[in-house]
């Protein structure tokens, strides 16, 4: 109750010192920030330790109790509540039959056929075709290798299992995703509606919903299934609606003043124009897809991530890092050619009909060929099992062993001076900053640099994430994990300014770096972690270490495009008038991609953000481990709930800050 | 052109088929198909794995026992405790073999829902404690004594424990009372949340490695003891009842009589995995062995228990009579 009492009292008091920002331009935007992380430095001087909000790792608040008794409620009712009977029972069998033929076709043996319906050859066959079919010959020759490759490694089953979950998943998140992404964009309100679903989608860890979600839909395909598509539909739907936003105005004006029906404008103009942008969507969605597979193992999802989760039982870092090298494969094969795909959409509207005398019969050719292979890996045993032991994959464990025993050995002195300097001269020092200060005072600076950087809207959002947070009782955990986020986000970004600078001035680099990139991105997390755990042992600062490492590719990619897209021009006549590269790269390429960098920072604490659950895993304590505690403590379950909640409110507060401070900047 | 295509691919087709119709054996064949033949009398059994290696010897050992022995097709579920459990209701899992104590689960399953029934003891001991790496047992032989640890607090400080000296915990699922026990001994020392046990046995290989200094939470049976013999900190002696408020523990944990519970329709149904999962019994020993096959030699489970079963007949038949 002290929270509601309290909360108006605390945003009168903040727009007050930030009027004068607002009203004249003559006290800057930074001094206004200045000035109140000043005055918060005084302030914590002087209350430092008072009204902290302190909650204990096994202690628990009404609300996680409540929670808890919701939880246990729905496990006793589940056999008789007609909800159950009649909806959520024939979802999961709908999604269970559909996962069970794609499983039947090419990963698991079905009634008396000790093999999948289509083999080995089969599947490479009919990937090259498809590939060919809907991108080019190389992405076709990629697929047709790095399948053969994951077939090489021993591990062509789990790689099906794995692919036929994703598969499944993807086709039932661009089936609800596409529509609604549609709707979203052609109604604004529908939009507003469906932003913070998506937010909560994409930023609630998924631990959270994972033990529920068995609950609901039962251990197997359908849970694992519907686990990935809530992460994996919200860029489907995000960017469909972005593809349909960004159709011309005049073209739409042209089509209406031919007096189309709104139908036929959807079908004949906005969605043939967004095309290729959808197909960014559904490539986006894949990569959303293949980044649940360890997670989706936890509740008996078969594949790869099975492989991984097992082999570090053992602490097995060379098959853990084989199983995770398959999921990297798998990955940038199916990223290539959708992007393929959609640069194809673009090419095939721009060319003429030069190709397509060639096409249609090179087309059947095709199809013939990989009918044929279809057949022959059904019917004969060579083709339907892969040969061999799969000894490359055991070349790639034992090397990887050997490179991460090597790594202990000779880098853990190194590395530990490394992980006290960050720790004591940066993260503790901001975390008693923000743990110990009286939360209202916390609460009054965050909202204030809300305001400030972003404006009233975002200030108001601030208020009411605060708000909420206060209300959860994780309090302390929050600023906590709020401390680890933001050094990791920093590191983040002094990561993704150096390289996505070089990468954006020279196209060489770019096209060195981008796999390591895209390889850190989907290779589950845990795989590397026992490396860094031998280094640094378990800390805040492993956890940081982890977030950084998924997160700066993304920053990376970001600013590399963005300091790629400073006009030739500008840089050129810099150039002549006598700049050297430092001044060209700090006063006209850093400074015209400032939309990037914001939006690279934005991205970059929103993927840190999606670690906390890993980071808690490794010792970094806090919301990360209440999540963690929650899926395997039934009695903690409401906490991890409460837990999960800070992370989306954090995120949400301060992906709505950044953006409304990018559309200041530019502006 | 375009007939020169579809005639090209055609002669492929017929090329394919007449090169490979005479070659290779056929799916289905008797001699390639892998002979799963189920036995009609036990039907599936779904067994829920737990994820540590001393569950996952367990359920090798009888998973292997089922198929082979009873003709059961057993479905294997690597699952979490919490929600293997609450597989029991949902009919989606079976059995499980190796329970640590969870009267929280107990209280929850087996007397409020009524999914759950206890199936016995597995005969192995579980210890919980606090342990240290075998070099620092060797240095500091006082070590073990709790009333020592104050003096030792100082050098297990790290940069996560606040100045005091770290006690590192595990996995949250295990189950712990370290943070009631620092308070109520009167501890310089905080519990670190490492928060998985894969983050617990590297700390503790690396210590014993490089020689540092870790105190921490860990339990037996457990294969990483082979490689790295930890050494047991002897907290003042436990004593029935001295942790039944869980706020004023202030003794060692009990030994726990590690025992299997199975859904209460599975033990009703009359399948003879039901009296396998009943009579499944070894030692310590037995399961280190399964779990050494499993994480040290790296065989699979399903080789690590035709190795122990083929030694081991005589214990396995009496499971079976």
């Amino acid at each position: 109750m002290a929270i509601a009492v309290q909360k108006p009292e605390k945003t009168d008091q903040v727009p007050r010192s930030a009027a004068p920002a607002a009203a004249g331009r003559r006290i800057s935007r930074p001094m206004v920030v200045a000035a109140i992380l000043v005055a918060w430095l005084v302030l914590f001087a002087v209350l430092r330790g008072r009204q902290t909000l302190t909650l204990a790792a096994a202690d628990l608040t009404g609300l996680h109790r409540w929670l808890n008794d919701v939880n246990d409620s729905v496990g006793a009712n589940r056999n008789s509540n007609p909800l159950f009977l009649y909806f959520f029972n024939e979802i999961r069998l709908v999604i269970d039959h559909l996962v069970t033929f794609v499983q039947s076709l090419i990963s698991q043996p079905t009634g008396t056929r000790p093999v999948p319906q289509i083999g080995w050859l089969g599947v490479v066959g009919l990937t090259g075709y498809v590939c060919w079919a809907v991108g080019n010959w190389r992405v076709a020759l990629l697929a047709v290798a790095g399948f053969t490759f994951l077939g090489l490694q021993g591990l062509w089953q789990q790689s099906m299992d794995t692919l036929a979950l994703t598969v499944s998943a993807v086709l039932v998140a661009l089936l609800i995703g596409i529509p609604l992404g549609v709707w979203a964009g052609l109604s604004d309100r529908f939009n507003r509606i469906m932003t913070p679903f998506l937010d909560f989608m994409q930023t609630m860890p998924t631990f959270v919903y994972l033990a529920p979600l068995t609950l609901i839909f039962l251990i197997g395909g359908a849970s694992a299934v519907i686990t990935t598509v809530i992460y994996a539909a919200p860029p489907a739907i995000r960017i469909t609606a972005h593809a349909i936003r960004s159709v011309p105005e005049t073209t739409v004006e042209a089509a209406d003043s031919l007096g189309t029906t709104r139908r036929q404008q959807l079908l004949k103009v906005l969605l043939p124009m967004s095309k290729r942008t959808v197909v960014m969507g559904v490539n986006q969605t894949i990569m959303a897809a293949l980044a649940m597979v360890t997670i989706a193992a936890l509740i008996d999802a078969p594949g790869l991530g099975k492989t991984v989760v097992q082999a570090l039982q053992s602490l097995d870092v060379g098959t853990a890092f084989n199983a995770g090298l398959a999921i990297v494969v798998m990955a940038i094969v199916l990223d290539r050619v959708t992007t393929a795909a959609a640069a194809r959409e673009e090419a095939t509207r721009r060319s003429g009909d030069r190709f397509l005398k060639w096409r249609m019969p090179l087309l059947a050719a095709g199809a013939a060929v990989s009918a044929v292979l279809v057949y022959l890996s059904h019917t004969y045993v060579w083709a339907a099992e892969f040969p061999g032991e799969g000894s490359t994959g055991s070349h790639i464990a034992s090397a990887a062993d050997t490179a991460t025993t090597w790594m202990q050995d000779h880098l853990s002195g190194l590395t530990n001076g490394f992980r006290d300097a960050i720790t004591n001269g940066l993260l503790n020092p901001f975390q008693t900053l923000l743990t110990d200060s009286p939360w209202w005072l916390v609460a009054a600076v965050l909202i204030g640099l809300g305001v400030v950087l972003g404006g009233w809207r975002a200030g108001v959002i601030a208020t009411v994430c605060v708000g909420l947070l206060v209300a959860t009782g994780l309090w302390s955990d929050s600023m906590t994990t709020l401390a680890s986020s933001v050094v990791a986000t920093v590191l983040v970004m002094l990561l993704g300014a150096t390289f996505g600078v070089w990468m954006g001035r020279s196209r060489l680099v770019d096209r060195l770096v981008r796999p390591t990139l895209d390889a850190a991105q989907v290779m589950p997390p845990f795989v590397y972690l026992v490396p860094f755990l031998a280094m640094f042992g378990p800390s805040r600062f492993t956890a940081i270490v982890a977030a950084v490492v998924y997160a700066a590719p993304v920053a990376i990619k970001i600013i590399a495009d963005g300091v790629r897209n400073v006009p030739e021009t500008t840089v050129e006549a810099a150039t002549s008038a006598g700049c050297n590269t430092w001044q060209i790269i700090t006063k006209v390429q850093l400074p015209m991609a400032r939309s990037a960098l914001t939006l690279a920072t934005n991205q970059g604490l929103i993927y840190v953000l999606s670690m906390v659950v890993v980071g808690g895993l490794v010792g970094a304590g806090a919301l990360g481990y209440d999540v963690v505690a929650g899926f395997s403590r039934g009695e903690l379950y409401g906490k991890g709930l409460a837990a999960g909640l800070a992370i989306v409110l954090l995120g949400v507060m301060f992906d709505r800050i950044t953006q409304a401070a990018a559309r200041r900047t530019r502006a | 052109m375009a007939r020169h295509w579809r005639a090209g691919a055609a002669g492929l087709a017929v090329l394919g088929l007449t090169l490979t119709a005479c070659s290779g054996a056929k799916v289905g064949d008797s001699s390639s198909a892998g002979s799963k033949s189920s036995g009609g009398k036990c039907g599936t059994f779904n067994l829920a794995v737990n994820p540590w290696v001393g569950y996952e010897a367990d359920a090798a050992v009888v998973a292997y026992v089922a198929q082979h022995d009873l003709g059961c097709t057993v479905n294997k579920k690597d699952l979490k405790e919490e929600i293997a459990w609450q597989g029991f209701g949902t009919g989606e899992v079976d059995a499980v073999l190796e329970n640590w104590g969870h009267d929280d689960l107990k209280k929850k399953y087996i007397t409020g829902q009524k999914t759950a029934v206890e199936a016995g003891q597995t005969g192995n001991k579980g210890i919980i404690g606090w342990f240290v790496p075998p070099w620092l047992a060797k240095a500091h032989p006082d070590i073990t004594d709790w009333k020592n640890l104050d003096k030792y607090a100082a050098n297990f400080k790290t940069s996560e424990s606040g100045g005091k000296g770290q006690l590192l915990d595990g996995d949250p699922s295990y189950v712990t009372n370290d943070a009631a026990l620092v308070k109520n001994l009167k501890l310089d020392y905080k519990v670190v949340y490492a928060g998985s046990e894969t983050a617990l046995i590297q700390a503790f290989r690396t210590a014993e490695k490089n020689k540092q200094w870790v105190i921490g939470y860990f339990y037996e049976p457990q294969w990483f003891l082979s490689e790295v013999p930890l050494v047991k900190v002897n907290l003042p002696a436990y004593k029935t009842g001295c942790d039944a408020d869980a706020a004023k523990v202030a003794c060692d944990y009990p030994v726990y009589n590690l025992d299997k519970i199975v859904s209460a329709k599975f033990a009703t149904s009359g399948s003879p995995a039901y009296d396998l999962v009943k009579k499944f019994n070894w030692t310590n020993d037995d399961q280190n062995a399964v779990a050494k096959y499993i994480a040290q030699d790296k065989m699979s489970p399903d080789a690590a228990a035709k190795k122990w079963v083929e030694a081991n007949r005589d214990k396995v038949d009496a499971w079976l009579k």
